[in-house]
């Protein structure tokens, strides 16, 4: 489809503005390069962007099995409650007497948010997952350093973990350790020992990890860090697992980052805005981040103002939703998901960790591609074909040609049924026609692109021929 | 209570037996029992949808709405096209995750390489990124591309926003680099102090333009200074001034930064918004978070795609240019369908009567007894007034539905007026200035 450039029209436009009723002002100094952005009238805009959405995949279009993204249905009505002119039409800075609609919502969502993780305070800075670690990160290192300990240099970060936390890691100044997983994809044990030592500021890890297993040393794992003086951090990638079943508090983690925009369904947007709130422990609670204009705050802060307030909003609407019962809930049906389909796919792909998973589990397509040569990325843009978004792949490293699938508690029965049926199609037409799945989709937007040449002659804006 | 599970209680037995179970507990089995929640959350019961509805509204009645807002710093309440709030609810760009795979994402992915594109328009830079978290983290992350082992040191106005200015002196803080604040001197950032602060060891010089305090830098002055001690000079914009004022790129900027929420978002108690990342090609590889590329598919046909991802954490782990994963990128859609729907003319139009009316208000003000200018030089939208009784004035116009300026120090008060402020409604506030001080 052509770009929104290629349909600009000179001298068309929408009619927007009143005339000016003030006198004109001319300042000093203006911009010399003429401005060429796009000319279209209303309607051409509308019929540009209903195009582009229908080049789209949202979770709510279908099923969006994507590991460690949590794609479960995004409610309307949190949209609606977000839509809500008492909450976006709040300047950041008004006076504290007028947004007390505003402050209620984060005092609730800080209050049911610290009791499912059992922490003890909470900021709603962080925009995103990442953002979140770097603040949590941040916690640990201040931690530190207030107590004049300054020879703890370095995190540990185990080689199954989400590329956010070692970078996070080193954006924090911080060496980064990585331990081997254990062969049941769990931390080994011996080699966290062989890591940890004066130089340990601290631990990132997720629980249910990133092969979808509940790592049933938390507690002496957790409990090793702190023996060597370390903190430990919980990337709450895997929450949807466990919520209103077992609190990374009782696991023994000193701070958390929580997704909004997964565990507690607010949309991702393609993208973002996210929310990645982080939640500590009291003794952590005076290094949170404050605003400078909104809080007079003295501490560190990772962004302006007080974060993305609107995906609070839908947050809080959703668990006002769910409430207690719902909430374990949730999380029940999202392993029971899992394993129904990990179940189902079992009798052809086979499974990384034959074991009860959580909330979600990891294909190894080894063997099949030895026995096949279709490998991983094969299936995956066949499952395009067939409708339905890929699930993560190659990823977690650890486990090689993964897929990992997390269908969420959202999905109906049918709906696994169906995604299973697809699979066995796929195994079977592997064994009979591999070339075809070689150049999957066939039915897509486009064909598979050349990210080679992107990178290397890279074309990142339109411009006029 | 409320739930979206769609399992009957006979489905989930039935799925529980195809999966060998008896009874839910068994899911959880991995799970020491010790640690295990024996009673329910402490939070409230569920709700249905029609009382979450009225709990939410009430929670929103609760803020007050002002008719006339004329208060900005870092929020600006433009006006925003109807088209603007409708297109990007449309659950496809709403529910989508980032555009990973991009044979079914194509639309996503031409509707950042579109924003990526009329962000360079509108800046003059060469390439932009798909957004970072907000305009804060985006001048903290610049400071970070500009850094290396020889040049550590980041140096910022004391005329930036405050929150700029400590979200970049918190990533430094992560980063064990040090930041040094230029001071101002009549409300801009003071060449001199400058000259004398840009040492060997520094690697960027952070600019706001315009300033905090409303005022225009000689932006050009401060750039060619950075430029001669052989530092980056980061500039950051009000991404819809630059519709009329001199570009980034005719300023020198290396890399420039902005704040987009005056581009179609809402003020929305300070979020979500925007973090707008430009540079000079020269600096493309360094720029944090994603970006969107053109290339062919198999068949020779024209497609998009997360492109250069060789500088991000789940490639290069910790040797990433950042550790950013997801962005704002609906906001950024939105960004780019206000900038569409405006147009280059309704863009100036904006602008134009933006800095019309804060004139217009600066002025009226001015001529009140007792409130004068605090800074003499140039402004586009903002200014400071000294004025007396300050905080009855903004109490009265409170009580009128009027939210005023920010209040800074003493006696002082940063004002702002958008497009969206009518003559009539910054006569009302100047009469009501006017009779809080004639008191």
């Amino acid at each position: 489809m052509k770009l929104i450039f290629e349909k600009s029209v000179p001298g068309r436009h929408s009619s927007l503005l009143p005339p000016c009723d003030v006198p004109a002002f001319e300042l000093p100094e203006s911009r010399q390069e003429p401005l060429e952005l796009p000319e279209l009238c209303e309607n051409d805009v509308s019929r540009h962007y209903t195009q582009l959405c229908q080049r789209v995949h949202g979770v709510n279009c279908g099923f969006y099995p994507l590991g460690s993204c949590t794609m479960k249905y995004n409610p309307r009505i949190d949209e609606e409650a977000a839509a809500l002119p008492g909450f976006t039409n709040i300047h950041p800075l008004a006076p504290k007497a007028s947004v007390k609609g505003s402050l209620e919502v984060l005092e609730l969502a800080a209050k049911y948010l610290c009791e499912i993780s059992g922490m003890d305070g909470m900021t709603f800075q962080p925009a995103a997952g990442a953002h979140g670690e770097f603040t949590g990160v941040l916690l640990i290192k201040q931690y530190h350093d207030a107590r004049g300990d300054k020879a703890r240099t370095k995190i540990i970060v185990p080689d199954s973990a989400h590329g956010t936390n070692p970078a996070t890691a080193a954006m924090c100044g911080y060496d980064v350790v990585n331990v081997a997983s254990a062969p049941d994809g769990c931390v080994d044990l011996e080699a966290l020992k062989a890591a940890l030592g004066p130089d340990t500021a601290g631990l990132m890890l997720t629980n249910p990890n990133t092969v979808g297993l509940f790592d049933k040393n938390i507690l002496e794992i957790t409990r090793l860090v702190h023996e060597a003086g370390g903190l430990c951090y919980y990337d709450g990638a895997n929450l949807n697992a466990v919520m209103g079943h077992v609190r990374p508090g009782n696991m023994g983690f000193d701070c958390i980052h929580m997704n909004l925009h997964k565990t507690f369904a607010t949309p991702h947007g393609g993208g973002g805005p996210g929310a990645g709130v982080v939640g500590c422990k009291e003794f952590l609670k005076q290094f949170l981040p404050k605003s400078a204009l909104m809080e007079d705050g003295k501490g560190i802060q990772v962004r302006g103002f007080a974060g993305n307030f609107l995906v609070v909003v839908r947050a809080l609407a959703y668990l006002l939703t769910l409430g207690k019962e719902g909430v374990p809930e949730a999380s029940t049906n999202a392993v029971l998901n899992a394993n129904y389909l990990m179940e189902k796919i079992k009798g052809s792909f086979t499974p990384a960790f034959d074991r009860v998973c959580m909330h979600e589990f990891v294909l190894d397509l080894s063997e099949f591609k030895k026995e096949t040569g279709v490998s991983a990325l094969d299936v995956a843009k066949s499952l395009i074909d067939n409708g339905m978004h890929p699930p993560t792949m190659y990823f977690p490293l650890i486990v090689h040609e993964a897929l990992m699938l997390e269908p969420t508690e959202t999905e109906s029965r049918e709906t696994l049924d169906e995604a299973a049926a697809i699979f066995r199609k796929l195994y079977d037409l592997a064994h009979t026609d591999p070339d075809y799945m070689h150049h999957a989709p066939h039915h897509a937007q486009i064909g598979r692109p050349d990210e080679v040449a992107a990178a290397r002659n890279p074309v990142v804006r339109w411009t006029k021929a | 209570m409320g739930s979206y599970v769609p399992g009957t209680l006979q489905e989930r037995q039935e799925m529980l037996k195809a999966i060998g179970m008896e009874s839910e507990e068994q899911l959880y089995a991995d799970v020491p029992a010790q640690m295990l929640l024996t009673e329910p959350l402490n939070i409230p019961s569920g709700m249905s949808e029609l009382e979450v509805r009225s709990r939410m509204e009430a929670l929103a009645a609760e803020n007050k709405v002002y008719k006339t807002v004329l208060r900005g710093a870092g929020a600006y309440d433009h006006y925003i096209p109807s088209i603007v709030k409708y297109v990007p609810n449309k659950e496809e760009f709403l529910t989508a995750y980032t555009p990973y795979q991009a044979e079914m994402s194509q639309g996503i992915l031409q509707s950042i390489f579109e924003y990526q594109t009329m962000i360079c328009q509108l800046t003059g830079m060469d390439v932009s990124n798909a957004s970072v978290y907000d305009g804060a983290t985006a001048a903290a992350e610049a400071a970070a591309m500009c850094r290396d082992r020889k040049r550590s040191v980041t140096l910022i106005s004391a005329a930036a926003h405050p929150d700029v200015i400590n979200t970049v002196r918190t990533y430094c803080y992560g980063a064990n680099a040090e930041l040094r604040i230029v001071p101002c001197k009549d409300g801009k950032t003071d060449p001199d102090a400058l000259k004398e602060m840009l040492t060997p060891d520094v690697a960027s010089m952070i600019l706001q333009q315009p300033n905090f305090f409303g005022q225009l830098e000689d932006a050009r002055a401060v750039g060619e200074a950075v430029h001669a001690a052989k530092a980056a000079f980061i500039l950051s914009c009000d991404p819809l001034s630059l519709a009329i004022l001199p570009t980034p790129k005719e300023l020198g900027a290396d890399v420039m930064v902005g704040e987009g929420q005056c581009l179609g978002l809402p003020i929305a108690w300070g979020g979500p918004y925007l973090g707008i990342m430009a540079a000079t090609s020269k600096m493309m590889r360094k720029l944090p978070g994603r970006i969107v590329g053109e290339t062919r598919d198999d068949a020779g046909n024209k497609a998009y795609v997360l492109s250069l991802q060789a500088r991000e954490q789940h490639i290069r782990r910790e040797k990433a240019s950042s550790n950013i994963c997801s962005n704002e990128a609906l906001c950024a859609l939105t960004a780019g369908l206000y900038m569409a729907a405006m147009g280059p003319e309704g863009m100036k139009e904006a602008a134009r009567q933006t800095t019309a009316k804060a004139h217009y208000l600066q002025a009226e003000l001015c001529r009140l007894e007792g409130v004068s200018l605090k800074y003499a030089g140039p402004f586009y939208q903002e200014f400071v007034t000294v004025l007396p009784r300050r905080d009855a004035v903004l109490a009265a116009l409170d009580e009128a539905g009027i939210l005023g300026g920010l209040p800074l120090g003493e006696d002082e008060v940063l004002w702002c007026a958008t497009e969206k402020n009518t003559r009539a409604e910054l006569d009302r506030a100047v009469s009501i200035v006017k009779e809080v001080l004639a008191k």
